[in-house]
């Protein structure tokens, strides 16, 4: 039997992701700089940590219920109350998640299926062209302009919407870009979709790492708070990313339907993920704090070496990703990627790889020390002075 | 902003002031008025070297000693404070509320050398009640760092 010829459709055509060849490239190569990953460099803050392990040692390691332990519920409630100005009913609006991406799987499978069209404002975060497909529907890409530092635009989304659009991604602070949606950008967009029936899936994991005014979500607007599915996690804030939890707010109707996904699918989150994490809602907004002042200082660290060695690159306000654009420099973003790791072992991964307009940027974090950052400044400027 | 700037010395000294105006987002001159002030101010006292001698072939004993004392009509503790600080073989000293008054860190070439030092300047002190005497057997944690542990960059690769 030719077990290719029976495997699903929907999933193989799904090409593998386009990074995979440098991690495999840096795993054979010593002192490489990575600012490859897209992970807090953090530890977890210690309290919530030993929150966890006090869960294992009273022996909490049975299955909370499927939505998520009430009491971590109650403590999403009030974080996105508290922090974010939004509300939510414990009971019936919130489901406690395998981290983020898991809640961008549910959201997307209880919106979109076949015959559904789903925008994605790209350079995108991987996930959400992979799991639209893997639903059966079909991603269609909205490119981003660097001239509007990768926000999004009522005239692109003019252009984009068809009458099979059911959902529109949105994702700032954004990955790859850095970019961030303030008040005013979203009220075009809220004005042009108001009497349109479209979905809003906003993913807003970075939301706590926003280094210019408030965060703002699309469901800050009362007319599309109803229709929009907002996730949130502690990878990002709170340096949690192996714990894998995160969380989905959404209106009841929706909720039901993610519910019955998460419950078959995987049961519940992680207990012990869920312990620590009520913890970290409940006292770490220091710990938080700190972090997020100190990739300020890197960002800003950055921002100005990257211009200092003559790379292109707007000011990124928010997550923890600069994206130059390296276009002058007569290199593909590939190119560019695999000349700097090899000639002078530092990773950034190419633009491409988030959707092809990404084509002609790389993206790097700076979530890592600020040594590593300085010196993989140098290299990049010895490179490009050499090129 | 000086205390961000403050917190940003405090972990690392050695950045240059055109780092920390980037980091702060102002002018390097702006920093370099700041630092000026802070340490015209004695707010910044000095830059020293948080160093693990244990590791060098530097052999030091550090003893933290409690020490009651008398204090002195009109002066309070000062006075007696002033004797023992004098003495360079003490790094530290505190004045404590509780079971004793001050708290003094020793250091020395040899357990013999700070136990003689203790005998024959600290306790002799007209003041001096009487000292309690505990050496350092290792040092887990200071100022922040933890001391067995090397920053290693554990994250794996993953698609994101």
């Amino acid at each position: 039997m030719n077990i290719k010829k029976m495997l699903c459709r929907h999933i193989t055509a799904v090409p593998p992701s386009g990074i995979r060849k440098y991690f495999d490239l840096i795993n054979e190569m010593e002192d490489v700089i990575s600012l490859g990953i897209g992970e807090p460099d953090f530890v977890t803050p210690w309290n919530i940590r030993e929150e966890g392990i006090y869960s294992l040692e009273k022996g909490y390691t049975n299955y909370s219920s499927n939505a998520g332990a009430i009491e971590l519920r109650r403590e999403i409630c009030r974080y996105m109350e508290r922090r974010f100005n939004l509300k939510y009913s414990p009971e019936e609006e919130v489901l406690v998640t395998v981290g983020g991406s898991e809640a961008i799987d549910l959201a997307i499978r209880a919106l979109a299926t076949i015959g559904d069209e789903v925008i994605i404002p790209e350079p995108s975060f991987v996930a959400y062209k992979g799991c639209t497909l893997f639903a059966g529907a079909t991603p269609v890409s909205l490119r981003l302009k660097s001239e509007n530092e990768f926000r999004l635009k009522r005239e692109d989304l003019e252009k984009v919407i068809t009458g099979k659009t059911k959902v529109l991604i949105l994702a700032y602070p954004n990955n790859p870009t850095g970019a961030i949606m303030q008040y005013d950008d979203y009220a075009d967009i809220v004005d042009f979709l108001e009497d349109k029936e479209i979905m809003i899936i906003s993913d807003e994991l970075y939301a706590e790492l926003t280094y210019e005014g408030q965060h703002v979500s699309i469901a800050n607007f009362d007319q599309m708070k109803d229709r929009t599915i907002v996730i949130n996690g502690f990878s990002k804030a709170f340096a949690m990313t192996g714990w894998r939890i995160g969380f989905v707010c959404a209106h009841r109707d929706i909720m039901e339907q993610m519910k019955k996904i998460h419950q078959y699918a995987v049961m519940c989150a992680p207990t012990t993920a869920q312990y620590a994490a009520i913890e970290a809602l409940k006292n770490s907004d220091d710990e938080v704090a700190d972090m997020v002042k100190e990739y300020n200082r890197r960002r800003r660290l950055v921002l100005n070496g990257f211009r200092g060695i003559g790379l292109d690159c707007f000011e990124p306000k928010g997550a923890f990703y600069v994206f130059p654009d390296i276009r002058k420099t007569g290199m593909t973003s590939d190119e560019f990627c695999e000349r700097l790791l090899m000639e002078e072992k530092v990773l950034m991964v190419p633009g491409n790889a988030f959707g092809e307009c990404g084509e002609g940027f790389v993206r790097a974090t700076y979530a890592t020390s600020t040594e590593n950052l300085t010196e993989a400044i140098k290299r990049t400027g010895r490179f490009l002075s050499r090129i | 902003m000086k205390n961000e700037l403050l917190e940003i010395l405090a972990k690392n000294c050695r950045l240059t002031n055109s780092q920390i105006a980037v980091m702060l987002g102002v002018e390097e001159k702006e920093v370099a008025e700041m630092i000026k002030e802070l340490e015209e101010n004695n707010i910044i006292l000095g830059y020293p070297a948080l160093i693990d001698w244990e590791k060098t072939d530097n052999d030091t004993v550090t003893a933290y000693i409690e020490v009651r004392v008398t204090p002195q009509r009109g002066r309070g503790f000062d006075k007696v404070a002033e004797r023992i600080y004098q003495y360079p073989q003490v790094t530290h000293l505190s004045l404590m509320s509780g079971d004793y008054d001050l708290f003094v860190t020793v250091e020395g070439k040899s357990m013999k050398e700070v136990a003689l030092f203790v005998a024959e300047k600290l306790a002799p002190i007209e003041s001096v009640l009487s000292t309690s005497t505990h050496f350092v057997l290792k040092k887990y944690k200071e100022k922040g760092v933890i001391f067995e542990q090397k920053y290693k960059d554990n994250r794996e690769a993953v698609v994101l």
